[in-house]
């Protein structure tokens, strides 16, 4: 139980979590997202992309790590291109594709150093860590230091920092690499438990993964946007005859087809 | 406070099979919540069989407390930072090493005033350890935290600077090297180090700097055995204002410290 502030319970004025209109990102010199249009809201959204599509250059730009080279990106309302990126940071909840570690801090030690950084009130860290834990299934491995941790548990461990604030906008890039059978489908379940008030963006390789826990698809080559809509709207975009071996594999191999051979012309 | 209830309403209110009104029974349990008296009275008319059930539990609640793990010890908060000043000890122990090479070697030699010769580049290598991508595994978590900027910078170059300013102030008074021109341009060369490095990485900046004071003034003196004219001590002055106009660029560029960038 605590108090809830007059802001938490104030009205959004804005009509998208995400919004990016023509985003243009960088990657070292390369243009890895060029000309993207997207609008995100609540839920639980799965990007998906072949190798190189930029999927982890608008994951970063999302998270506001990398300055973008062009276009509009707002998030929660406010403009993510200037100066003062406090406010929207704080709202944000960010799991890198490779996330480098402290080996000598506990779990524990480290999703309250991220809390710590993310300025929560002091007085709610030791909670919300322990919140955030128990969330990704690691209570028993609190105290644990993270260089004893299996990859498995070391993803987690970076799921619990990335909501350890509650964040509205929460962006995991690759999350389910590295996790065995069973804690997939777990965590596809903590993903539709955030998704029910939070906009979740689940980068991944896995058509599957995408089609049992997201609510929507958005699909990207190129840096740009080729397919936006739910799973099964992808699956009815394939034919018998494509590649693939489920509906929504097939949907995403002709999609991708079809970008291709459009952007070729 | 409200009036404590009637007994009569208590013995109801905790009677399972008595019949009492919601309004009444709202009234009496906030009460309840603040009266430990006719808390007690609640728990004196209780039938016996429920004070059976309740001591029951109580025994359960300390069994269960009894097994279970112990509380969490309460942690100092210095942990937060310890990452960081394991990091930084080698560095640190390493500049202070070398000034007091340079306070022996300048009793061997005072005609070159070495202390304040490395007085302005003694805080580099720390600045840039403390804020360098590559000696900081999780860069990219802590770059997309609101924390992240100029201000964490600043405490970090803080924390360097807590090790090295009571070096050089020791070293400076044990060669007798005026405290001004040995400090000054400490600060001012750690203040041009995040000036630059808003444009180019810290770590760069601070190469930049180290390398081209060593190369223009350092060196000139060791060779010549004359002391450099900007370190002369009517030059105080414009070391204090070159101090303040840098502290005040890098203060205007912070929302360069704000992103991950390629530099650092």
């Amino acid at each position: 139980m605590r108090t809830v502030s007059a802001a938490e319970t104030a009205p959004t004025t804005h009509p998208w979590a995400v919004h990016a209109e023509q985003l243009r990102v960088r990657a070292g010199r390369h243009l890895a997202v060029d000309g993207l249009d997207l609008t995100l809201g609540t839920g639980v959204h799965g990007l998906l992309g072949p190798n190189g599509a930029g999927k982890t250059t608008l994951m970063r730009a999302l998270a506001t790590v990398v300055k973008p080279a062009g276009g509009r990106l707002t998030l929660l309302g406010e403009r993510a291109g200037g100066g003062d990126l406090r406010r929207v940071r704080r709202g944000i909840g960010y799991l890198p594709q490779q996330f480098g570690f402290y080996p000598r801090f506990t779990v524990r030690e480290f999703v309250e150093y991220m809390a710590w950084l993310k300025e929560m009130p002091k007085a709610e860290v030791a909670e919300a860590t322990q919140r955030a834990i128990d969330r990704v299934g690691l209570t028993a491995k609190a105290g644990a230091r993270m260089r004893t941790l299996s990859g498995g548990m070391l993803r987690r461990a970076g799921i619990a920092q990335a909501i350890v604030n509650d964040p509205p906008v929460l962006l995991l890039d690759e999350p389910t690499v590295g996790l065995d059978p069973e804690q997939r489908l777990d965590f596809r379940e903590l993903l539709r438990d955030l998704g029910v008030d939070s906009c979740v963006l689940v980068s991944t390789h896995l058509v599957e993964d995408v089609v049992a826990a997201c609510t929507d698809v958005v699909l990207i080559n190129e840096g740009r946007l080729v397919y936006q809509g739910t799973p099964d709207g992808l699956a009815a975009q394939g034919e018998p005859g494509d590649a693939g071996d489920s509906p929504a594999e097939r949907g995403y191999s002709a999609l991708l087809r079809r970008h291709r051979a459009e952007a070729g012309r | 406070m409200t009036t404590h209830p009637s007994p009569a309403v208590i013995a109801r209110y905790a009677d399972p099979a008595a019949d009492l009104d919601e309004v009444t029974m709202w009234s009496v349990e906030t009460h309840l919540e603040d009266c430990a008296d006719c808390r007690a009275r609640v728990a004196g008319g209780a039938p016996g069989d429920s004070r059976d059930l309740l001591a029951r539990i109580a025994a359960g609640v300390d069994r269960g407390i009894a097994a279970g793990p112990a509380p969490a010890r309460r942690r100092r908060p210095v942990t937060r930072n310890r990452r960081l000043v394991w990091h930084l000890v080698p560095w640190l122990t390493m500049t202070v090493t070398v000034l007091g090479c340079a306070v022996l070697l300048q009793g061997l030699e005072p005609r070159v005033p070495l202390v304040s010769l490395l007085a302005p580049v003694a805080p580099l290598p720390g600045v840039a350890i403390a804020w360098s991508r590559r000696h900081d595994p999780a860069w990219e978590l802590i770059a997309g935290t609101p924390a992240a900027g100029l201000a964490m910078l600043l405490r970090r170059t803080a924390g360097v600077l807590v090790v090295v300013v009571p070096a050089l102030a020791l070293a400076g008074s044990r060669t007798g090297v005026s405290l001004a021109l040995t400090l000054l341009p400490c600060l001012a060369f750690t203040a041009a180090t995040i000036a630059l490095g808003a444009f180019v990485g810290v770590r760069l900046a601070a190469t930049v700097l180290g390398t081209a004071w060593a190369l223009a003034v350092v060196l000139p003196a060791v060779v010549t055995t004359h002391p450099p004219a900007v370190l002369q001590p009517g030059s105080s002055g414009g070391w204090a204002l070159l101090t303040l106009a840098l502290a005040g660029l890098a203060a205007t560029r912070a929302g360069n410290f704000r992103r991950l960038s390629s530099h650092n």
